[in-house]
């Protein structure tokens, strides 16, 4: 009675939330996953069971397929993208920039604009008309016109590849300021160390700050390969409809359950979608709660 | 968790000390220096590009824009792009506010308790809970869009915007959770432990020890969930079916999603939903930023 005296109020005050969360977030990608082993279509749930079969279709399904190997690439290239310029952007912020306040404001303010708004935005910048307009026409410009290209609209399998630039555009402000955040971590008592044993600038942050921004690395990887296989709002503002050479497995999903009812297919890509991101979210909490606890 | 990410980041760099500066100074000093503004500058103009076409775009005469001209500026400065738009934005815009106050505002309060709960009265088994909270932060949303559709036109709330409130309040709670957990560790456990001594029970100490001083957490996750509330595209897009009731990121898509629309009222559109997050990051960057560096749990 006792124990319920202290710890019943708490209780109470979070069972609702609990609650909520236990049902929409696990019951639901639960019963989702049980969808995914059934027929059904025509925006309804049906209650039988064909085992894996749905699975098994789509790793047949040549659209499928064609929309992995496209994340996979929209991935490699966004990911080490976004990383490099946000770890370039923070090396040059991290000391004694004027403005630096103004800077780090303008790198960041993309996080806080619609994802469908960047894709209007950048589905005209990305233009790959004649004459020349948008980016391209600032390449002629600018007398850089080589860098000119067809972007999302080219014929190359690559074509997906160009989506990593808005992006790129909208999350590596986010990814500085994490690497910004551990570079300023790294106590200035070990800088000052270095420097007292002639190392320069450039050895000091070889030597002393690199070591100690792996887990930052670690971080900002795990945060931009699970928004990268989530990306839907971008590609769908950016990607003329039915374009499949831009498809991906969260367009996929989106078309085939809402508008075409196919629930059974729709939740098989969504459980695989889940697994997937579930492979690198579920080991970076652990290892996020269990370095808390170590404190 | 969070708290010294968020502070190194808004902090300056350490001063130096003038008479003890063991930095070596490099004949190529200057040039460096050179260097590192002009990529600066350079990354300066990738990000601002968009925008400046953005807006530019938006306030030129509609007969003086097209893709090729859009980095000249306008010869003529006219709204005429916005009041074409207006109209079809106007309800969207009103949806969203609606929206996304309530469910900042009630997701944060919910947030605020398990917070407090989580890192002062943790209950046997907190530790064990916490993780799965979190993980609802990350999950695809993908992964939950049928059964919700379901059990909200079960329910009788698919359509409108109850339960699209309802969604957004439950899927910010692990970010509010995580906000509130770490800035209630912040506090002394002293303090709560004499609130304990002088007899107060958890609700008591949670209400007049950690409420009072909360409003920083408070700033902080209502400005991250009504920004995130705000651009929400999926949960809008399958929980309302009534054009009246669109939030105004799905009427942005669909009016100015094609490439039939003129190219400065999809500009103007864009830039009229885009706004009011704009104003939040410009007036409050400060607390958003803390939201965004809680939200990658380690910073």
């Amino acid at each position: 009675m006792r124990r319920f005296r202290r710890w019943g109020p708490a209780l109470l005050l979070v069972t609702p939330s609990l609650l909520l969360i236990g049902v929409f977030v696990y019951g639901f990608a639960g019963w989702n996953a049980k969808v995914s082993t059934s027929t059904s279509r025509g925006y309804q749930i049906t209650d039988d069971s064909v085992g894996l079969d749905n699975y098994q279709n789509l790793l047949k399904d040549e659209r499928f397929n064609m929309d992995v190997r496209n994340v996979l690439i929209f991935t490699a290239v966004f990911v080490l993208g976004a990383l490099v310029t946000g770890l370039v952007l923070a090396m040059l912020l991290d000391r004694g920039v004027r403005f630096e306040s103004f800077f780090r404001s303008s790198f960041i303010f993309p996080m806080a604009l619609s994802l469908i708004a960047v894709g209007i935005i950048w589905r005209w910048l990305l233009q790959n008309g004649e004459p020349a307009g948008g980016l391209n026409k600032l390449f002629d410009d600018v007398g850089l016109g080589f860098l000119a290209g067809d972007w999302y609209n080219s014929d190359s399998s690559w074509a997906i590849a160009s989506i990593a630039l808005p992006a790129g555009w909208a999350l590596s402000g986010y990814i500085m300021a994490l690497f910004l955040a551990g570079i300023r971590g790294v106590p200035e008592e070990l800088r000052e160390a270095a420097r007292v044993d002639g190392a320069n600038e450039p050895r000091v942050f070889w030597h002393v700050v690199r070591p100690m921004l792996w887990p930052v690395v670690m971080s900002a990887l795990v945060i931009l390969a699970h928004i990268s296989l989530k990306t839907f709002d971008l590609l769908l503002a950016i990607v003329p409809k039915g374009d499949l050479a831009l498809d991906t497995p969260a367009m996929y999903m989106w078309f085939t359950t809402f508008d075409g009812g196919f629930y059974g297919r729709g939740a098989t890509i969504a459980t695989l979608l889940l697994a997937g991101i579930a492979v690198v979210i579920v080991p970076y909490i652990w290892y996020s709660v269990r370095s808390e606890r170590r404190k | 968790m969070t708290t010294t990410a968020e502070k190194t980041v808004v902090a300056k760099p350490p001063k130096k000390r003038k008479e003890r500066d063991f930095r070596i100074q490099s004949k190529y000093a200057p040039y460096a220096r050179f260097g590192k503004y002009a990529a600066l500058l350079l990354f300066l103009v990738f990000f601002l590009m968009p925008i400046y076409a953005l807006i530019v775009t938006s306030l030129k005469d509609p007969s003086e824009v097209s893709v090729q001209r859009v980095w000249e500026l306008p010869s003529t400065w006219s709204f005429a792009s916005f009041e074409a738009v207006w109209p079809k934005l106007q309800d969207g815009l009103f949806n969203s506010v609606m929206l996304a106050v309530p469910a900042s505002i009630i997701s944060a309060l919910l947030g605020a308790a398990n917070g407090f709960v989580l890192s002062k009265w943790r209950f046997p088994g907190a530790d064990f809970v916490f993780p799965l909270i979190l993980f609802g932060m990350f999950i695809p949303y993908q992964s939950v869009l049928i059964p919700m559709t379901e059990t909200m036109s079960f329910l009788g709330l698919k359509g409108g915007l109850d339960g699209l409130i309802l969604v957004h309040i439950i899927y910010g709670l692990p970010l509010t959770t995580l906000i509130f957990r770490s800035y209630f560790s912040g506090i002394s456990d002293e303090i709560i432990e004499a609130a304990e001594v002088d007899g107060a029970g958890m609700l008591r100490t949670f209400f007049h020890v950690a409420l009072p001083v909360a409003p920083p957490a408070f700033a902080v996750a209502i400005i991250w969930q009504f920004t995130s509330a705000w651009n929400d595209f999926l949960f809008g897009a399958v929980l309302t079916t009534n054009k009246s009731y669109w939030p105004v990121t799905i009427a942005l898509n669909n009016i100015a999603g094609g490439q039939s629309i003129p190219f400065n009222e999809a500009m103007a559109s864009a830039l009229i939903a885009c706004l009011p997050t704009l104003l939040v990051y410009v007036l409050l960057g400060r607390f958003f930023m803390r939201g965004l560096m809680a939200g990658a749990l380690k910073g």
